[in-house]
């Protein structure tokens, strides 16, 4: 029993953050209709500007996670939105998925080539103690990741509920045309969004390094459980994609102990498949397009 | 005299060139060596490329749906086709089975998918590609595992060895001939006025009576099967299969190499496979930045010029007849998916 609640609570870590990716990925898909087939990789790539920063560099861990933050925010949020997103948004979604996968590998393949082939290990922001509660091993770090990811979460949805900003980025989500008309910024909004969006990678992506090791083909993983996630929670709903991530995550560690290890990545895709076969809106969405 | 005219004898000239020069020709009196193993392997290769890419083009270019796991695809024809074989089955029966199995797979993969909107085929293709690459890998009792299955043996055709590299390389010009005339076929027939008309605009299309679902699972399976047609001529080419050139990244390159090439167009799949086959060998000397670099043209190409290469040599080439109206431009109360 003390082992199947070690593994809950280890999932509900990797589960809040893989909804910190899905987040991410459902407000870029609300806000401009923009299927991120990087989404994996945005998760992968800002773990290696901290690398980058502490060992060309020298800086220490946090002034470094700041840093990739920053870094992310600019070439994941910025630059993506300007050199990729925007000269393809009037020609539909399969240009801009075809470009997503294209700038999926120029990412992965880059940092093999830049920064190294080998899987990093990467600092945790709480030391790797285990907690002196009888029966339970967790460890802080883990308690550092589920601190850390839900007040991430609770801070974004505070803000997209109680602020006036939040509350028009809802607006430009839900309905472009008729935001426009009541006077909100629709383009500020978009790179609101984006800029959420790399932060959320960012964040993602230092707190999973630790958990996985840093490496150039995590994109892979990361983004096929950011995707299973958004789906399974409803993707036009926040709300799906933060459940989605949870269940997505404990599913995933039950599965690793008690299916088997050569199998694991299979059953959050059964779960995918069996989702877009019964609940195609997922778990929290609501119908709203045809299905054509 | 225009370009389309002399369409017809430059696909004549362009086929006769393709089945002439890898062979020897000193005994005929002309002066020319035929290529060396290693260039025939990289035809044949191309050959193999773009009869999966032409399912491909289809899913993508005709019915507007993304795929994502046609390389899956390939290594179910090419670990079919493998396990028959060496199970003594002919390699006739063995390449249909191949083609009709990914049919079938295509079909049960689709119905669930096609039912939403939102793209979700490219979702589920994705976790399906992940699948088969698992089971490839752990499947050791069938598949070899990491290890392979070696050995894969060349068919014969008329009693004579397709054994030779040569001999198999036509064998492979005449599949691939038989295919492309095939979707030559699917796409000038009315199914294929049909894909075309979902594509554009697939809520007119349903308006007009067409089984808007019905077609794009059609043309996702047709699209499969050809990804399993590939497989079965890929497992005797190489000789030697194992998991690695079926995984994800393999079948994300195929949705580039379509793009590239030009989707939508018959000839476009085999431009964009010849580009993918031989950019790595133009850059040997860089081994790992042909990805990258192929990355950086496609998203460039997508950006500047959405029909491919085909279609940059049109906008150079040929010039426009009559004036077009912007088919991008979203037409009044309709979505633009």
């Amino acid at each position: 029993m003390s082992d199947f609640l070690q593994l809950v609570i280890a999932g509900l870590a990797t589960g809040a953050i893989y909804a910190l990716a899905a987040i991410g990925f459902t407000l870029l898909w609300q806000t401009s209709q923009t299927i991120n087939f990087a989404q994996g990789e945005f998760v992968m790539l800002p773990a290696f500007f901290a690398l980058a920063a502490m060992k060309w560099w020298g800086l220490p861990f946090s002034i470094a996670a700041l840093l990739a933050i920053a870094m992310s925010m600019l070439v994941l949020g910025v630059m993506f939105k300007n050199i990729i997103v925007d000269p393809l948004i009037k020609q539909g979604v399969l240009p801009m998925v075809i470009s997503t996968i294209a700038l999926a590998i120029f990412l992965k393949d880059g940092v093999k080539d830049v920064y190294s082939a080998e899987a990093q290990s990467f600092p945790t922001i709480l030391p790797d103690i285990i907690l002196p509660i009888p029966g339970i091993k967790i460890s802080l770090a883990q308690v550092g990741v589920l601190v850390v990811a839900f007040s991430t979460i609770m801070g974004l949805s505070w803000f997209l509920a109680g602020t006036r900003t939040g509350r028009q980025m809802q607006a430009t989500a839900q309905h472009p045309t008729v935001a426009r008309i009541l006077g909100v910024n629709v383009e500020r909004m978009v790179m609101y969004t984006f800029l959420i969006n790399a932060g959320l990678a960012a964040m993602a992506s230092l707190l999973i390094s630790p958990i996985y090791l840093a490496k150039f083909s995590n994109g892979e993983t990361l983004g096929l459980v950011a995707f299973v996630a958004a789906i399974v929670g409803g993707f036009n709903q926040v709300r799906g994609a933060i459940a989605g991530g949870l269940i997505v995550g404990v599913i995933d560690n039950l599965a690793a102990a008690y299916v088997s290890t050569s199998y694991r990545q299979a059953v959050p895709l059964a779960l995918l498949v069996l989702i877009i076969l019964f609940r195609p809106q997922g778990l929290l969405g609501r119908k709203e397009e045809r299905a054509i | 005299m225009s370009l389309s005219d002399l369409k017809i004898p430059l696909l004549v000239l362009a086929a006769v060139l393709l089945l002439v020069i890898p062979a020897d020709l000193t005994g005929f009196g002309i002066p020319w060596p035929g290529l060396r193993r290693y260039g025939m392997f990289i035809l044949s290769l191309w050959l193999v490329t773009s009869i999966a890419a032409m399912g491909v083009n289809l899913i993508m270019g005709y019915a507007g749906q993304e795929s994502l796991a046609q390389a899956a695809f390939l290594g179910i024809g090419a670990y079919t086709t493998a396990i028959l074989t060496k199970a003594g089955v002919p390699f006739g029966v063995a390449f249909v089975v191949s083609g009709i199995a990914s049919f079938l797979i295509g079909i049960i993969l689709g119905f669930p998918a096609l039912r939403v909107q939102k793209h979700y085929l490219a979702f589920v293709t994705l976790a399906f590609s992940v699948f088969v690459w698992l089971v490839i890998r752990n499947e050791e009792w069938l598949t070899g595992g990491v290890s392979g299955i070696q050995d894969v043996s060349r068919p014969s055709l008329f009693g004579i060895s397709l054994k030779p590299a040569l001999y198999y390389y036509w064998f492979i010009c005449a599949i691939t001939a038989m295919l492309g005339a095939a979707m030559w076929w699917i796409i000038r027939s009315p199914w294929g006025r049909a894909f075309t008309a979902l594509r554009e605009n697939a809520i007119r299309a349903e308006s007009l009576g067409i089984d808007v679902r019905g077609y794009k699972l059609l043309a996702f399976a047709i699209g499969s099967a050809y990804g399993g047609f590939a497989g079965a001529l890929y497992a005797p080419l190489v000789e030697f299969i194992d998991p690695t050139p079926f995984a994800l990244a393999s079948s994300l390159l195929y949705l580039l190499m379509v793009m590239l090439g030009g989707m939508g167009t018959l000839i476009g799949p085999f431009i964009g496979a010849g580009v993918a086959v031989l950019f790595p060998e133009w850059l040997r000397f860089a081994e790992g930045l042909a990805p990258i670099l192929f990355a950086v043209i496609v998203m460039i190409m997508v950006a500047l010029c959405p029909t491919g290469i085909v279609g940059l040599f049109e906008r150079i080439f040929v010039k426009r007849r009559r004036p077009h109206a912007d088919d991008k431009g979203p037409v009044l109360g309709e979505v633009k998916s």
